[in-house]
């Protein structure tokens, strides 16, 4: 399969229209940018947005490397990763601090990103209206209007009726003081993160658009002055590596219910109990053999 | 001691090999070739070859064997392979008045210039399993007048076309857009539409269509015209200067003649619903002419009843099975992360509520 298709897979014409929808996605940041997607050989679904983007961004010296969850080893990010060391022979990487280009799906690594750095996300539906009005010719017009009094609206009945806003994942954020802009489902812990040294780029490949955030670019998450967003976060520390600052998956460890919670970015939690850390269900890094 | 399961790759790779053994399935049963299958499931093939928008029906036959039967994975195969092949020019429009009909019927009219040819149809079967068929299946040849080719078979639609009773369509010589080259933006061109109506899902188109004769946006359809044959293609080469033939393809029209009493801006007339698609489907031709004219409301000036077929963003948004089975099947896929995040909201949120009511008691 390597030699039978162009350098990461996608032809040079494909990638040319693809990264002209970047480049206007960088120039008007939070803004989606209607593009051809192509029919990818994964499903719609599995992050065939995103793989383009990647596609349409990687030089043969870039060090890729691929996250579902946080995670490196999900089966979705082995598969993506799999593909792009097929078809564009790039070195990868489960470090995140080692890679130049990160494609993710529902998280961002905690290792803050560095100048240089470009983070892909998977984008299952681009527009945060969506769930307020189903209908696109109605959402770009709200858009262009700049009419998002729905929206407040929505999270003003939620803070009514449950005292908070109930948006856990895919929390909305204003870019750049114009746009409104799904951050896609990372919860909403990662999005004071989104203003960042690297370039974040969004693909959603079935929806077909585009959208980005250039580096260092204001990205507010929606709230009202007397209920100010909340980041929430973990009751405990990180089960391995004792990590208090870090996004945590909840793991059901036996039929008695008994839970861990354990850092969801894999590389994070490795990196600090490779230099020491214990959690309370951990053991020190030379013993765990394993 | 918890240790993060690793191991995905040889997953996958093991999953692949025992899906590649299951496929082959009992090695006592001879494996199905391609022409087998491209033979004795024609059907099958066309509908891959028609949602699958490439008409080459090795491929196609051998996408049904990959996915196992699976239609759906076939038409995916298939799609995921053409968009790798460069398009190199387009063809002359087919002229179907000269299709060398092996079909030809008309509800409108009980006989036709150029005749009603009933030709190979389930129609009139009794749904009766033949269990002969487990056995052996050897058919004697059947008689049949040949389709000729030579013969112009005139639409139906164009006699009523003469008198004026039947809308007629406006010339357009541009080119129509490619909906797999740029982003679907509404209003979508009936160019559009018809190009997402004959690659959308028959199940789909089927639904939709049923819908509108049930009220949902009805609009009164007769089949006009409906036939299966073979027509050429032909594409202009520069060079030459002239055009040539470079296939025969095998497809299925279907005109529909719908009762229209006017609107403010279009007298009392017929109006057209119009369905075309590779290979043999009727199913799918019929209810794809239904939707056609259902999403025609505005050219037309009719009322929006609010029904879903009438609704373009509606059916082109939801037609493609492909993005369809790829969203609905996604969920399948680790979602930890956003689960979590819901399972400590819904946790605060039950605290709250049972604090409140504590209160309250």
């Amino acid at each position: 399969m390597s030699s039978d298709y162009n350098f990461a897979y996608l032809d040079e014409q494909t990638k040319r229209m693809i990264r002209r929808a970047l480049l206007k996605g960088v120039a008007i940041p939070g803004y989606q940018v209607p593009f051809a997607s192509r029919e990818m050989p994964m499903p719609y679904g599995w992050g065939t947005g995103g793989v383009q983007v990647t596609a349409a961004c990687l030089l043969p010296d870039d060090t890729l490397k691929v996250i579902d969850q946080g995670a490196d080893d999900t089966t979705n990010a082995v598969s993506i990763r799999k593909f792009f060391e097929k078809t564009a022979s790039v070195s990868v990487t489960e470090e995140t601090t080692e890679a130049t280009v990160i494609q993710t799906r529902h998280r961002i690594p905690e290792t803050p990103l560095t100048e240089g750095q470009i983070l892909v996300y998977q984008v299952p539906i681009p527009e945060p209206l969506r769930f307020l009005e189903p209908r696109e010719t109605e959402t770009r017009k709200m858009h262009a209007l700049e009419e998002y009094g729905l929206m407040h609206v929505k999270l003003y009945e939620d803070i009514a009726r449950h005292g908070h806003i109930a948006t856990a994942y895919a929390y909305p954020v204003k870019v750049e003081g114009r746009y409104v802009m799904d951050p896609s489902p990372i919860p909403k812990f990662d999005n004071p993160k989104m203003e960042m040294a690297g370039l974040q780029l969004f693909g959603a490949g079935r929806e077909q658009r585009i959208y980005a955030v250039p580096p260092y670019t204001r990205v507010v998450s929606l709230d009202f002055e007397d209920h100010p967003f909340e980041r929430g976060g973990a009751q405990q520390p990180c089960g391995l590596c004792a990590a208090t600052d870090a996004y945590l998956d909840e793991v059901i460890m036996d039929d008695i219910g008994t839970r861990m919670f354990v850092c969801s970015d894999t590389d994070y939690c490795r990196k600090r109990r490779e230099v020491g850390h214990v959690g309370e269900m951990g053991v020190p890094k030379a013993e765990d053999a394993a | 001691m918890y240790v993060a399961v690793k191991g995905g790759e040889a997953a996958i790779e093991n999953a692949h090999s025992w899906l590649d053994e299951i496929r082959r399935g009992d090695t006592d049963v001879p494996e199905l070739g391609i022409a087998q299958i491209r033979n004795q499931l024609a059907l099958a093939v066309d509908r891959v070859m028609a949602e699958g928008s490439l008409y080459d029906p090795d491929l196609a036959a051998l996408a049904i064997k990959q996915s196992r039967g699976d239609l759906i994975e076939a038409i995916f195969l298939i799609r995921a392979y053409r968009t790798t092949l460069p398009r190199f020019g387009s063809s002359r429009p087919i002229k179907t008045e000269n299709m060398a009909c092996m079909r030809r019927i008309s509800a409108t009219f009980k006989d036709v210039p150029g005749g009603q040819v009933l030709g190979p149809t389930f129609d009139y079967t009794h749904r009766l399993l033949d269990f002969k068929l487990a056995a052996e299946g050897s058919a004697e040849p059947a008689l049949k007048a040949p389709a000729q080719a030579d013969e112009v078979k005139p639409h139906i639609t164009s006699f009523l076309n003469d008198e004026g009773l039947i809308q007629s369509e406006p010339q357009n010589d541009q080119t129509p857009p490619d909906l797999t080259r740029e982003p679907l933006e509404l209003p979508a061109s009936r160019a559009l539409r018809l190009q997402a109506l004959t690659r959308g899902d028959e199940g789909f188109v089927l639904g939709m269509g049923y819908s509108t004769q049930r009220g949902y946006g009805r609009n009164h359809a007769f089949v006009g015209e409906l036939r299966i044959g073979n027509v050429a293609v032909e594409v202009d080469i520069p060079e030459l200067g002239f055009a040539v033939e470079i296939a025969d393809i095998e497809i299925t029209e279907c005109e529909t003649v719908n009762q229209f009493t006017g609107s403010k801006t279009e007298p009392p007339q017929f109006t057209r619903g119009y369905g075309l698609v590779f290979g043999q489907s009727e199913r799918k031709a019929i209810s794809m002419a239904l939707v056609d004219r259902a999403l025609r409301w505005k050219e037309l000036g009719e009322d929006d009843t609010g029904a879903p077929a009438q609704d373009e963003e509606f059916v082109l948004y939801h037609c493609d099975n492909i993005q369809a089975t790829g969203f609905v099947e996604h969920i399948k896929l680790p979602h930890y992360v956003d689960f979590q995040a819901e399972l400590e909201l819904v946790r605060k949120l039950r605290r709250e509520a049972n604090a409140a009511r504590e209160a309250a008691e």
